[in-house]
């Protein structure tokens, strides 16, 4: 199926905000692709102009092999678009919401019922209730179901999971790779780094602009620099303890542990070995117990964090 | 340890009609301390904080918060606690130095003490230049360092942050931890929701709510031990998977 997604040096600002920067993407048919990024990094502006609700300032982008300008109409009928803000009709039933979209796209719940299954179990009990009242996770569920209704070929979810607890965002993934396993392209946001592990690639945005495109594993392979995982007691004065010892270049907390990086250069000068040596020397004279000292291959968020810290447009 | 009990609850319980949304919580908050309160969408984690801060009447049991009684003392206990969500916080159509002026002036300071707190703030945030700026128009990370600052402004005992790092980046974030920190240790409580459980390890006790109960309440470290797990991720996971009721 010719369902990929094609984005040519798509620039768009409002007023001085610049928030897509000649952003150039190539998106496989089947692919479960994810822009990882924090608010701000124009993940938003990127889906409308790809569902054509926006247009952009310049370059060129098509989905399904058609042109989100010129061939709007075809286009809409091919993809399912699940926006950031709850946007279904919060005074009508799960159900009316529902048969609502089918009559839209010219189908009805049971034509693409397989499709929609094991979401809309989940919904069934409470198909009677008003859309405005569901919890987040079942709201998060119903617009699914709408966005899948007609059997989209590319489906666009823009943070889908954002506010929701750990527990349900797996959930919501497994279901992300059912459908990515039925053939349906899928772009999804988000700002947890942690969900990149669950997509075919990623590309990481800040800023309107991708800091880097690639698998999962490649990226956390071009981590360049040295990374130490650091334990001790008191945690937060030990994080500015750290901060200044000398030869560390970043630090930051990473829940039971601080992650502190020293450039290639500095590990090979001193030996990684020698450097967390005098390290574990250094934080028992200052009186920190506990301690653990020991090298970590690098996560999608520690990669972030160092992309994010070289200048733009590297 | 004999530390002065900011939070007091005892068999709080709110229920809806037949729907019990907060199921006879019982648990204490120390002075100072940051307290993870931890659960699933739909746990009952919003009720509860709700009653908390004095703004909807528990159905049964008792608490006090910052020494004053849910019941009858809610006024005074709005007047001793600070609050922060990502949904509510800042005027965006109000400037900078406009929102400090208002929520001082909402928790009672008089114009000197918001003038000095003004100068404070604006420093310590480097914001200075930001003075006269909408508050709309800053990122999002600025804006939750401010609405944090804004809720502390008048030294409350404790502060309530109802998930405050949503969508934000990595750095952002933890920066934003940073002025946790520096809260408790002037002797701030923090009660915090957050759906990353990196930051559950940041707390010195966290509690996970499972269908309007507390099913677990310690320090991280005994948690994880407790669950044989890993991380703080797992420890919720093994919890909360087993939620019952509908969301």
């Amino acid at each position: 199926m010719n369902n990929g997604i094609r984005i040519q040096q798509i620039s768009k600002s409002y007023g001085s905000v610049q928030a897509l920067e000649a952003l150039s993407i190539d998106i496989a048919p089947g692919e479960l692709f994810g822009l990882i990024g924090p608010d701000g990094a124009g993940k938003t502006t990127l889906f409308r102009i790809l569902v054509t609700l926006l247009l952009a300032d310049a370059g060129s982008a098509t989905v399904c092999g058609l042109d989100v300008v010129r061939d709007y109409k075809a286009l809409r009928q091919r993809i399912g678009y699940m926006p950031g803000r709850f946007s279904l009709y919060q005074d009508l039933t799960v159900e009316e919401n529902l048969n609502f979209f089918a009559t839209l796209f010219k189908t009805s719940l049971q034509e693409n019922y397989a499709l929609i299954r094991d979401i809309y179990e989940r919904l069934e009990p409470f198909k009677h209730r008003k859309a405005g009242k569901l919890s987040g996770g079942m709201k998060q569920k119903l617009a699914l179901c709408c966005a899948l209704i007609h059997k989209p070929d590319v489906l666009f979810l823009d943070e889908p999971t954002t506010g929701v607890d750990p527990v349900s965002r797996v959930e919501f993934w497994d279901m992300l790779e059912r459908l990515r396993n039925q053939g349906i392209t899928i772009l999804v946001s988000t700002p947890y780094m942690d969900e990149a592990a669950r997509c075919n690639r990623i590309a990481l945005m800040r800023e309107g602009r991708c800091l880097s495109i690639d698998t999962p594993e490649h990226i956390r392979q071009a981590f360049s620099d040295v990374l130490i995982a650091v334990h001790g007691t008191p945690m937060y004065p030990l994080l500015l303890e750290l901060r200044r010892y000398p030869g560390v270049h970043s630090c930051f907390s990473f829940g039971d542990a601080h992650h502190l990086t020293i450039s290639q250069s500095q590990a090979q000068a001193q030996g990684t070995a020698t450097f967390i040596e005098k390290l574990k020397i250094r934080l028992t004279e200052q009186g920190f117990s506990d301690i653990s000292i020991k090298t970590i291959p690098p996560g999608i968020e520690d990669c972030f964090m160092a992309l994010e810290e070289q200048p733009a447009g590297i | 340890m004999n530390r002065v009990k900011v939070i007091e609850t005892d068999q709080l319980t709110k229920t809806f009609g037949r729907f019990t949304a907060v199921d006879h919580i019982s648990f204490e908050v120390n002075q100072g301390e940051i307290f993870g309160f931890l659960g699933a969408n739909g746990a009952g984690k919003t009720t509860a904080i709700r009653m908390l801060c004095g703004l909807l009447e528990p159905t049964s049991g008792t608490a006090r918060v910052a020494g004053f009684d849910v019941y009858k003392e809610s006024d005074r206990i709005k007047r001793n606690i600070g609050y922060m969500s990502q949904k509510f916080s800042l005027y965006g159509d109000l400037k900078v130095w406009e929102n400090i002026r208002l929520f001082g002036g909402i928790y009672g300071l008089t114009d000197k003490q918001i003038a000095t707190k003004s100068d404070e703030l604006l420093d310590l945030l480097d914001l200075k230049a930001e003075r006269n700026t909408l508050v709309e128009a800053l990122p999002l990370g600025w804006k939750q360092k401010l609405a944090f600052s804004v809720a502390v402004i008048h030294e409350p005992r404790i502060v309530f942050l109802d998930e405050p790092t949503g969508g934000v980046d990595p750095v952002t974030r933890r920066r934003f931890w940073e002025l946790i920190y520096q809260a408790a240790a002037r002797g701030i409580t923090i009660f915090v929701t957050t759906h990353y459980m990196d930051e559950a390890e940041y707390c010195d006790r966290v509690s996970i709510m499972v269908d309007g109960r507390i099913e677990a309440l310690d320090r991280p470290d005994i948690l994880k031990n407790q669950f044989h797990a890993e991380t703080m991720d797992e420890v919720f996971y093994a919890l909360a998977r087993k939620a019952t009721r509908g969301e």
